[in-house]
């Protein structure tokens, strides 16, 4: 099979970036997703909240998916369900293309083990959840340890509880939306303990989940034990000091049947390493360019498989942008310039996203995002270009678990010169003038 | 009366319930876990161990490089993964080279092939990754890696298939003399037998004795371990291993075969026969111990830590046989480090002793061979379109991080000693034992479980009774969200 672009992944991300696509032009495209619909994780997100930013008005996950999937279906793009990639390789292009074509492997009950040649692939797998192994919690194994996301689908998916009292390690978003659901459906949250010493989730997540339901939150806490051999039947929080280490003596036992772990997100990226692509250690993501191209030619990242999203509204702008530059490529554009600069991510920056700018094809305005590694009050974000600081922006609050950005423009960058590299930076407020 | 009653269906009660099932015999084994592989045989480093380390001239020696020898032609007779990858036994101080000799002699005399002893920069040349700090190593080319869940359970189903009855959920709570054999009592009634086997694990010693006076004592010995994503898995090639010394007896670094990455055990003696918690103490002395015998070893890597118990007998010896006062009572007690191994080794002895005493004449028609689950992850392509032409459930896949398909979990349900629980489709399948640690695949899983077996997702279990995955039925307010 031929194609010239393929989106592996049919959640926010690929549909968004598969309807750009098709409106700049993309006519041969197609979808693969590994689950029996599309939508991705929306799916199971049934509370609101999404969608402020895109449509002006308040979504659950299924709504705003059905948006996207509404305009899949009425430019008529095709799709392949419950089918999984299985490898994903570069080969030399066919008579005319000097570019390498891309071999994607599936997998499906309706066609068997196919490979697709595509001339342009975009990157759109998700993210998983960080599990208690990855995590080393110590004590037995037994059941009633889920992530957030797998409660949250059996909840919200199968109509099942999978427990009746409740501890939730981490404060990730999926796990205070799930604190809020477990309540509503009946059952009790206990506690929901932080290792660090701030939450990693929106800020109105934490009023509307957790404040607005009684539930405490403890703050640089984590879990140092898991009992109940069978069953979970209760995990023991201690107190962490500065270094995240547990505080001897603080040891506390709780009673539950249920430990969730909303711990993290790692963006899916083993197709991207078995393809050879360079990664951001910081965000486990591919490192991409302005125009959300990977290190090689023609595949693109969008949406979670990049870097993890706070707003599923900004993952569908990122991702049309990568369905936009993806059709450029197609079309004979989008070719490489030797005018790359990077994007240095220094003090409290964790990483940007793009890692990179290409003068030649920016756009007149460029959006940078990124989070932070710490929370800042009343702190400046500054843009330097070279040594030479061009913009310092004044926050009350940056957060962790928020994502930020600043837009660069063309004109500037133009002006700068032989420009080395772009550094973006917090200031505190000690040094602020 | 049925002639033989084997307690406990780890790897070494499978291993001598599949040997004896080559006699015309009535065999059952009786096990209280859900299912067989569920004690010691689940926790453990998964070594086809060369043996230099046993005393030459003791069973365990014997039985070791027996074990070793076989292990290979028996991998694929049974259809279970394993592979001769080698071992190397590090030495970080010059003082200790005489301790290093001393157990490549031990294993010259115990008859393993090939030992060599190799200068720190000749291990480096194998294995690139070994620390500056190995000054020598002795290398045993004849050591392996065996899946401990695929050898337990391909001689299980073996077993099965050859008439053996596999009683699971059934825990023996006593053991009596007769006149002629035996009577066990269970939390599932009365067995009567002329022979009893013994492979209780670290429980052998309370059914041990129950009927004999020469007593023993078995020592849980707990050993924790992380494992790391198959990313890592390419770090080593070999086993690794550490020459004990003053600072205790070292912990291993090896590639599992199927391509993580282990490291462990710790050793320390519990009281408590059911704790096979991990500790916050023991992962991190597993992981300050490997790190010397590798460069930087990948602990950010790791997808997962456990521990298991040890049966570990007060002499260090296996006991194998009949105590002189319990005629007909058959002990495989004690069975440590090597002891998966040996159990094949155990297997052929022990059945022997029994057919010898029950004076049992060989079946004509046992089944010798036995396939296993085709397994999409490592099946080639022409394979894997194979497999999917005869059954499209094989292109459907549930677990992503280690490509487990529809076809391979129905397949685990509906073979001999078929998987009832989770962890039942995971130790045959290894559907939810890659990196996301089941958390894609489990929903799914407990669906397909519930679905072939007849059951709501509700009565499905991680493992024993008691471990149901969901606590209630419904709940009641899904449709209408928030």
């Amino acid at each position: 099979m031929k194609k010239d672009l393929v989106i592996i992944g049919g959640g926010p991300a690929g549909l968004a970036a598969a309807i750009a696509a098709k409106e700049e032009g993309v006519e041969d495209l197609l979808i693969l997703e590994r689950d029996a619909r599309l939508g991705g994780i929306l799916n199971q997100c049934i509370h609101n909240g999404f969608g402020l930013h895109t449509f002006r008005e308040e979504l659950t996950g299924p709504e705003y998916a059905e948006r996207y999937i509404e305009k899949v279906r009425e430019l008529e793009i095709p799709c392949r369900l419950n089918t999984m990639v299985v490898d994903l390789a570069e080969g030399p292009g066919e008579e005319g293309e000097d570019r390498p074509v891309k071999l994607i492997t599936v997998m499906n009950r309706e066609d068997g083990l196919v490979t697709i040649r595509a001339r342009a692939v975009v990157l759109a797998m998700g993210c998983r959840e960080r599990s208690r192994g990855a995590l080393n919690i110590p004590g037995y194994r037994p059941a009633g340890i889920y992530s957030a996301g797998t409660a949250q689908r059996y909840v919200n998916m199968e109509g099942r509880m999978p427990g009746s009292e409740v501890v939730i390690l981490g404060s990730g978003d999926i796990g205070l939306i799930m604190a809020r659901r477990m309540t509503l459906e009946g059952a009790k949250v206990k506690l929901v303990a932080e290792l660090m010493p701030y939450s990693g989730g929106l800020k109105r997540n934490i009023v509307q989940c957790l404040d607005d339901f009684g539930i405490p939150l403890k703050l640089q806490t984590t879990v140092v034990d898991i009992k109940g051999k069978e069953r979970v039947e209760a995990v023991t929080v201690a107190q962490v000091d500065e270094n995240s280490r547990p505080i001897p003596g603080t040891e506390e036992e709780i009673p539950c049947d249920t430990l969730l772990l909303s711990c993290g997100l790692i963006p899916e990226n083993e197709l991207s390493d078995g393809l050879g692509v360079a990664m951001n250690p910081v965000t486990n993501g591919p490192l991409v360019d302005e125009s959300l191209e990977t290190d090689k030619g023609g595949v693109f990242a969008c949406g979670n498989v990049l870097h993890v999203h706070d707003l599923v509204d900004y993952v569908s702008e990122e991702a049309a942008q990568a369905g936009r530059k993806a059709a450029a490529y197609l079309g004979g554009g989008l070719k490489r310039s030797g005018r790359r600069i990077p994007i240095r991510a220094v003090k409290g920056v964790r990483y940007t996203v793009p890692a990179f700018i290409d003068l030649d094809r920016m756009e007149e305005k460029q959006v940078v995002r990124f989070r932070v590694g710490n929370v800042y009050r009343d702190a400046a974000l500054t843009v330097a270009f070279d040594g030479n600081v061009v913009s310092r922006r004044k926050k009350r609050v940056m957060a962790p678990g928020e994502m930020e950005q600043v837009v660069l423009k063309r004109e500037d960058l133009e002006r700068a010169g032989n420009l080395g590299e772009i550094i973006l930076s917090i200031e505190e407020q000690q040094n602020l003038s | 009366m049925t002639d033989v009653i084997v307690i406990g269906a780890g790897v070494t009660g499978c291993a001598i319930a599949r040997e004896l099932s080559r006699f015309e015999l009535r065999v059952q084994v009786l096990e209280r876990a859900s299912d067989v592989c569920e004690g010691t045989s689940k926790a453990n480093s998964g070594i086809a161990h060369a043996g230099f380390d046993a005393v030459p001239g003791s069973r365990k020696a014997q039985l070791n490089v027996e074990g070793s020898r076989i292990m290979e032609s028996l991998s694929r007779e049974l259809d279970f993964p394993y592979r001769r990858n080698g071992s190397l036994v590090l030495c970080f101080r010059e003082e200790d080279r005489p301790a290093l000799q001393k157990l490549y002699e031990q294993g010259i005399q115990n008859g393993v092939e090939g030992l060599q002893i190799l200068e720190g920069e000749q291990v480096r040349q194998l294995e690139p990754n070994v620390s500056g700090q190995a000054v020598a190593a002795l290398y045993a080319p004849s050591g392996g890696i065996v899946c401990p869940f695929g050898l337990t359970i391909a001689l299980a189903e073996n077993a099965a298939e050859n008439g053996v009855e596999f009683h699971l959920n059934t825990e023996v709570q006593n053991v009596e003399k007769l006149g002629e054999g035996y009577r066990l009592t269970t939390n599932r009634g009365i067995f009567e037998t002329k022979v009893v086997v013994n492979a209780a694990g670290v429980y052998a010693d309370r059914f041990h004795n129950m009927v004999s006076g020469e007593k023993i004592r078995i020592i849980p010995r707990k050993g924790e371990y992380c494992l790391m994503d198959k990313k890592a898995g390419g770090y080593v090639s070999r086993t690794l291993f550490q020459l004990p010394t003053i600072y205790g007896k070292g912990v291993l670094v090896t590639p599992t075969v199927h391509g993580n990455l282990l490291a462990g055990p710790t050793a320390v003696d519990v009281e408590d026969a059911e704790a096979v918690n991990t500790t916050k103490e023991g992962l991190e002395d597993v992981l300050k111990r490997a790190a010397l015998s590798v460069r930087a070893l990948p602990s950010r890597q790791v997808i997962t830590s456990f521990a298991g118990l040890r049966a570990h007998e007060e002499n260090g010896d296996f006991i194998l046989g009949q105590p002189k006062d319990a005629p007909g009572f058959f002990d495989a007690a004690g069975i440590e480090s090597p002891g998966l191994t040996c159990a094949p080794a155990i297997g052929r002895y022990l059945a022997g002793e029994v057919q010898m005493y029950l004076s049992a004449e060989k079946k004509a028609d046992f089944k010798a061979v036995r396939k296993g689950i085709p397994c999409m992850e490592t099946a080639s392509e022409e394979q894997r379109r194979r497999l999917i032409a005869e059954n499209p459930l094989y292109a459907n896949v549930v677990c992503r991080c280690e490509l487990v398909t529809e076809g391979e979990i129905v397949d685990a349900i509906h073979r001999p000693l078929g998987a009832t629980t989770l962890d039942g489709i995971k130790r045959r399948t290894r559907a939810g034992m890659g990196r996301c640690q089941a958390g894609f695949c489990s929903p799914r899983t407990v669906e397909i479980l519930a679905r072939e077996l007849g059951k709501d997702i509700s009565e499905i279990c991680k493992n024993d009774p008691g471990s149901e995955f969901l606590v209630s039925q419904e709940s009641e307010n899904t449709a209408g969200g928030i």
